[in-house]
């Protein structure tokens, strides 16, 4: 298990101070894929940097299994009341795997030698090197590119390699920080499949950080939704996408379910513009009420008409999600009647503009629910 | 080969043994003068890279008084700090004239500059193979060797390159104040003694021999950037084999 208490880093520039870290205190349990999610900017970089100390943290304290607990004093880290040692923070580093968005292969070794690397001086022949390099090939399926340099393998296969190396010494964790942020949307999907089948295999903690919605979904068992330098959500993937709460965090579901909607709305494009009357309104069912009648039921009961301009539904960890965007016209009692009643079936219901509010076509949300 | 010399130029015929000595002489400058350089070259801009502000081991002391130092004899004329050299020199080794007496200032002469070299080409190695090292758990040691030094090799073949090719200058410098060497043969035996083919042929001698190490340069920078998949390939066979 890995804990984070009351993590602080600021980094003192001469345009002034920037907290990329605030206040940050998380728990990821043993065998998780924890992301953490951001826009850049957020710190999310600069956190995970302090899980292995490639950054001090002014502040806090970090937990760690086969370390203990590292805390931070005045930008140095105690370890059991003592300053740790660089030797000691190099070996703590072993057991921490990290991969990166430009995978930072050595150029001149080849794939054996960049595997290879981390294993060096460590006491291990010849031969248990080979035979541990072949092995973490095979894991990653690249086993005839041993001989190859990094500059002829594509995007995809730098980030296996990458994942090979970051795996040799058998760290109970593996950072990934923006790990397919470079990559195509195959070679994603693979590394992501990958990262997956490693955390199952090898029971591997990964902490998993991005920008992109759509590595959470497809991969993180919980996340955290960074702002500022400080985790402004936190919890398990399907209950963060379900129900956000901040501010941020609904535009990154939103994004993720209904992408198109944001574009539609900053092009005020006339599939979004509302007359009097009417209410552009973005509608999340979660599990408990995806495949029930709630619109029709509310349309008929209420009288109102809805005219859908997006939906999209998904599957996220086993569990149905779905978003929807629509404008509602009617009588403005009938359609609040409609709204409450979708709120209290818990379809979170969002009014995204107003008909009826003042400058109307280009409102910002009104309400939230 | 000799009968062209007497006939191409007949007053380098007349001094031939000469020319040979200062052949030597200029050789033994350049390789003496060039292999400490090298080392001490090699160590301060490890020194420049790892100490400086965002460097992996930072001492900001060390960095300003390295750096300081070597802005200060790269801003002296080089025929001025052979001068200045001299009580040193004589100090050192016993003398200031001849081979013996030119290493000194020679070594003075070209640290400066191929330190900034070295430190240039270290400075190109991406950060983020730094960092992924780091991540390994890679010490200050490690980073130098397995990872800036190595990665750096086609641009430190490259600057060692530049730098050998302004030693070889900086020698027939030297020959003006003693130290022998084609310099010393050009001025003495050419220029003075109103000779132009020596000159001639000194020059063309000088331009083969930087044409030379230029060549050699470019090969082995060119063979460290794409190195054979074949033969790496085969060595790695035969390691496992045995």
């Amino acid at each position: 298990m890995i804990e984070i208490r009351n993590l602080n880093k600021t980094y003192h520039l001469k345009t002034g101070d920037v907290k990329a870290v605030q206040d940050v205190s998380i728990r990821i349990g043993d065998g998780v894929i924890y992301g953490v999610i951001g826009y850049s900017g957020a710190g999310k970089s600069t956190l995970v940097r302090c899980l292995n100390l490639l950054e001090i943290p002014d502040s806090g304290s970090v937990t760690l299994e086969g370390t203990g607990e590292i805390t931070l004093k005045g930008g140095k880290p105690y370890l059991d009341g003592k300053v740790m040692t660089p030797r000691q923070q190099n070996s703590m580093r072993r057991g921490i795997g990290m991969i990166f968005q430009h995978f930072n292969l050595l150029d001149r070794c080849t794939v054996f030698e960049n595997i290879a690397y981390p294993l060096r001086h460590t006491g291990r022949s010849r031969k248990e090197i080979t035979q541990r390099v072949r092995e973490l090939l095979a894991l990653v399926s690249l086993e005839d590119k041993i001989d190859v340099y990094p500059s002829q393998l594509s995007g995809g296969q730098k980030q296996r390699v990458a994942i090979a190396r970051a795996l040799a010494a058998e760290p109970r964790v593996l950072l990934s920080d923006e790990a397919t942020s470079a990559l195509d949307p195959e070679a994603t999907e693979s590394i992501l499949v990958l990262l997956q089948d490693l955390n199952r295999k090898l029971g591997i903690t990964i902490v998993l950080i991005t920008h992109e919605m759509a590595v959470i979904r497809s991969i993180a068992d919980r996340v955290a939704v960074m702002e500022d330098g400080r985790v402004v959500e936190e919890g398990p993937v399907y209950e963060i996408f379900a129900e956000p709460k901040a501010e941020i965090t609904r535009k990154f579901v939103s994004s993720s379910l209904l992408g198109k909607l944001d574009r539609l709305i900053a092009e005020d494009s006339d599939l979004v513009k509302v007359q009097p009357g009417e209410k552009l309104v973005r509608l999340m069912f979660r599990k408990d009420c995806v495949g029930e009648h709630l619109l029709t039921t509310a349309a008929r009961r209420y009288g109102f008409d809805l005219n859908i301009i997006l939906a999209n539904s998904e599957y996220l960890r086993g569990n149905p999600i779905g978003g929807m965007a629509g404008i509602m016209s009617g009588d403005r009692e009938n359609i609040e009647k409609g709204i409450q009643f979708l709120r209290q079936n818990h379809v979170s219901t969002e009014v995204i503009r107003d008909g009826d509010a003042d400058g109307a076509a280009c409102a910002e949300p009104v309400s939230v629910s | 080969m000799e009968t062209l010399m007497e006939q191409l130029a007949p007053n380098l015929y007349l001094y031939r043994d000469k020319f040979y000595k200062s052949f030597a002489a200029t050789v033994e400058m350049f390789w003496k003068a060039g292999l400490i350089a090298f080392v001490i070259g090699l160590l301060l801009g490890v020194l420049l890279v790892i100490t400086k502000k965002d460097g992996i081991s930072p001492k900001p002391v060390v960095y300003q008084v390295t750096n300081l130092l070597i802005n200060v004899f790269r801003s002296i004329p080089f025929i001025i700090l052979l001068i200045f050299l001299i009580p040193l020199t004589r100090a050192v080794v016993g003398t200031a004239i001849n081979v013996r007496g030119a290493i000194l200032p020679l070594v003075f002469g070209v640290v400066p500059f191929y330190s900034r070299q070295v430190e240039v080409a270290l400075s190109g190695v991406d950060p983020g193979k730094i960092e992924a090292a780091r991540s390994m758990g890679s010490g200050t040691i490690g980073l130098i060797f397995r990872v800036y030094l190595r990665e750096a090799v086609p641009d430190l073949i490259r600057v060692t390159t530049v730098t050998a090719i302004s030693l070889i200058g900086l020698t027939t410098m030297a020959g003006a104040v003693g130290a022998g060497g084609i310099g010393s043969f050009a001025i003495n035996y050419g220029q003075n003694q109103n000779h132009p083919d020596i000159v001639n042929v000194c020059v063309i001698t000088l331009l083969i021999v930087t044409f030379i190490l230029q060549s050699l340069g470019n090969g082995l920078s060119r063979r460290a950037t794409n190195r054979g998949l074949l033969t790496r390939h085969h060595a790695r066979e035969k390691e496992e084999n045995v």
